[in-house]
């Protein structure tokens, strides 16, 4: 079941009595999630998706806009009929109900011809239980369960009424670090298994890059970009994209264009073809410094630290807007520990620009083997 | 250790030293007049031991009586109170505009004197020689003769005790009730209303056990207050109690003290051990049957 938001708006009264303001909690949001994908919906705290995800599962009604379910308008649609299963943030599992009441209770509210007989109703639930591995704790109650069984059972108890949607909000937030690994991969499974449409929040880049099919970034209920994580990580429509996505987060210099030719702090840092002239952000990812003594940008050198896998080499830049400019290579790389500075080139691929004023990306000619070329140019020529 | 030990004893003294003089020793004290046979509290003396003022008390038809009005007072005010209350708090949380005005009426009775309620009870339901009370006005315009609830018949002052009952005590049902509705967090009657629950399976099956710790919580303290009723009966028909019918065990054992039938501590003791006794008996059903009941 593919959901297709409209233009959907929901404004908020503003709490201070003084401005008329209202707070637009989501701002003209249109876009189709496909059928039987699992999108993350990411941004900061406030920025509007929860929100998203009550218009979605019909808690809170849209100031402007429609939703559609596949073709249905379900925008007046009470939450009831909407056949959306939605997983609470804290669970709101019912801590007086057993595991397997928990999951039977909304199976209970069906009238009429889908009424259910009780031992349909536990068929069902333990087919479900099953699903999620929970089958073992069926006579528990929600308080002898660690949070991650919790989750499960929660999960169950939206599914078991086969939802045409599925809605978790923060469905990891409460969880331990170790779990939330172990949990995500379970939703990621229990999704495609599934297969039904999953639109999940998160506040956590990392949670929504690994499981999404596709991730919406937002930021003041306001869509920043929608795409599949890998492209959106690569190609950021504009800073906030950028710095909110990866860790560690994207190192940023100022930096400007003249003639094709990008520099920072003055010294002339690569080519650039295809970008306008003016002042820039110049936005590079922790993985794209290569270490090279003829590398030409120059950084004082605080630090290395050492991770195993890989190298975080530690230094700083008079131009860069983060405090450190950190950088990560492979664990082989020579480097002088003792030396004052520390010399880079830059993948194009992994440096990005944004104009000055709007932070929107400026887009120019990443052409690895021009860059190779350059530089076996610049070495013949010394 | 032991010096840590010292010191909580020490914090903890004054607090046992009141209760100890103020309720443990007479507690005792108690315990041993109501098995002491006529025991003079003037001289410090008397007859011997037994089960004699036991065996008084209970034949007493003033005693009789008034263990009739309080177990009639217990078991019809506290659960019409109860239900009363929830389904005013249920009410109040499902309104938004005029709450606060309407918690606050229903909070007054509270907050305002027991003899005060009694004179607005006079006027409700007390015939005087230029009217019948109120109440009784009501009840003309339907045909009903007048009834003196306040002088009459068994039955129309045990109703008269019960509803000035159940209104002294609803305020503060309410007010515990009404944050314990408050408490049960929105997430739980959200999912339930994604799962198209109706709502009176909403209450059933989520309110009503989501509160029911405070619920039992008011039964079991409920019980113990109307087992203690006595001056909501003196304010409705004054100090002659027992020639009103209307004495409760409380009252009964005041007036063994210092009443008119009074000068009779052993006798006095022995009823309030009887009475400590009923409360306890009660107070353990009422716990074992919430320990089937309530959640958590």
């Amino acid at each position: 079941m593919k959901i297709v938001l409209d233009h959907l708006t929901k404004k908020f009264p503003n709490r201070n009595k003084k401005s008329d303001q209202d707070v637009v909690a989501v701002n003209s949001f249109t876009f189709e999630f496909p059928d039987g994908k699992l999108i993350g919906l990411l941004g900061p705290s406030g920025c509007g998706k929860s929100t998203t995800l009550n218009l979605i599962s019909g808690l809170a009604a849209p100031t402007e806009g429609k939703i559609y379910f596949g073709d249905e308008d379900v925008t007046n649609l009470a939450p009831e009929h909407r056949g959306v299963g939605l997983v609470f943030q804290n669970y709101a599992l019912y801590p007086h109900l057993t595991v397997l009441q928990n999951i039977t209770f909304p199976l209970e509210n069906l009238k009429g011809k889908e009424k259910l007989s009780r031992k349909e109703r536990e068929r069902r639930a333990y087919e479900i239980a099953h699903l999620v591995q929970i089958d073992g704790l069926m006579d528990r109650k929600p308080s002898e369960l660690s949070g991650g069984q919790q989750q499960r059972v929660a999960i169950a108890r939206a599914l078991v009424k086969m939802p045409r949607v599925l809605l978790l909000d923060e469905p990891l937030s409460n969880l331990d670090a170790r779990l939330r690994l172990q949990t995500r991969e379970e939703i990621k499974r229990i999704q495609k298994e599934t297969g039904i449409t999953t639109v999940f929040v998160t506040h956590d880049q990392d949670e929504a890059m690994s499981i999404s099919d596709m991730i919406v970034v937002m930021k003041d209920g306001v869509v920043q970009q929608i795409g599949a994580p890998q492209e959106v990580y690569d190609e950021p429509a504009n800073l906030f994209v950028a710095k909110f996505l990866g860790t560690p987060p994207i190192n940023v210099f100022e930096g400007t264009v003249r003639g094709g030719k990008l520099s920072i702090g003055g010294e002339e840092i690569m080519a650039v073809d295809g970008a306008c002239d003016g002042d820039v952000y110049v936005g590079v990812r922790p993985e794209g410094f290569i270490p090279d003594e003829h590398g030409t940008l120059s950084c004082a050198l605080s630090g290395v630290e050492i991770m195993g896998r890989d190298v975080s080499i530690v230094s700083a830049h008079p131009s860069s807007q983060n405090a450190t400019v950190r950088a990560i290579v492979s664990a082989e790389t020579r480097l002088d520990i003792s030396a004052q500075s520390v010399c880079f080139s830059l993948k194009p691929s992994k440096t990005f620009l944004f104009d000055r004023r709007s932070e929107q990306s400026i887009p120019f000619t990443k052409d690895a083997t021009g860059l190779f070329r350059r530089a076996v140019e610049k070495k013949l020529s010394e | 250790m032991e010096k840590k030990n010292l010191k909580g004893w020490l914090y903890l003294l004054p607090a046992i030293l009141f209760l100890g003089v103020f309720m443990v020793y007479p507690l005792i004290d108690v315990f041993i007049y109501s098995f002491e046979e006529g025991y003079n509290s003037a001289s410090g003396t008397s007859f011997g031991i037994g089960l004699y003022n036991y065996e008084y008390v209970l034949h007493d038809p003033y005693f009789l009586q008034a263990l009739k009005n309080t177990l009639i007072l217990v078991f019809i005010t506290v659960p019409l109170s109860t239900l009363l209350a929830l389904g005013i708090s249920v009410g109040l949380a499902s309104i938004k505009k005029l709450r606060n005005l309407f918690q606050t009426v229903y909070f007054l009775p509270y907050v305002t004197n027991t003899l005060a309620v009694g004179i607005v009870f006079m006027i409700l339901f007390k015939p005087t020689a230029y009217t019948d009370g109120l109440v009784n006005i009501f009840l003309g315009m339907f045909g009903i003769s007048p009834i003196d609830f306040i002088g009459g018949p068994y039955w129309a002052k045990m109703l008269v005790l019960c509803i000035y009952t159940v209104w002294v005590v609803m305020p503060f049902k309410i007010l515990v009730l009404t944050g314990a509705l408050a408490s049960v967090r929105e997430d739980y009657y959200n999912a339930a209303r994604l799962d198209g629950t109706s709502s009176f399976r909403i209450f059933r099956k989520i309110t009503l056990p989501m509160i029911s710790p405070t619920l039992f919580y008011l039964v079991i303290t409920g019980f113990i207050g109307a087992f203690k009723a006595y001056n909501d009966a003196v304010a409705l028909f004054g100090t002659e109690l027992n020639v009103a019918e209307m004495n409760t065990i409380v009252g009964y054992i005041y007036d063994r003290l210092y009443g008119e039938g009074g000068g009779y501590p052993s006798y006095a003791s022995a009823a309030a051990i009887i009475l400590f006794a009923i409360v306890l008996t009660i107070t353990c059903i009422n716990l074992l049957v919430s320990r089937k009941h309530v959640h958590y």
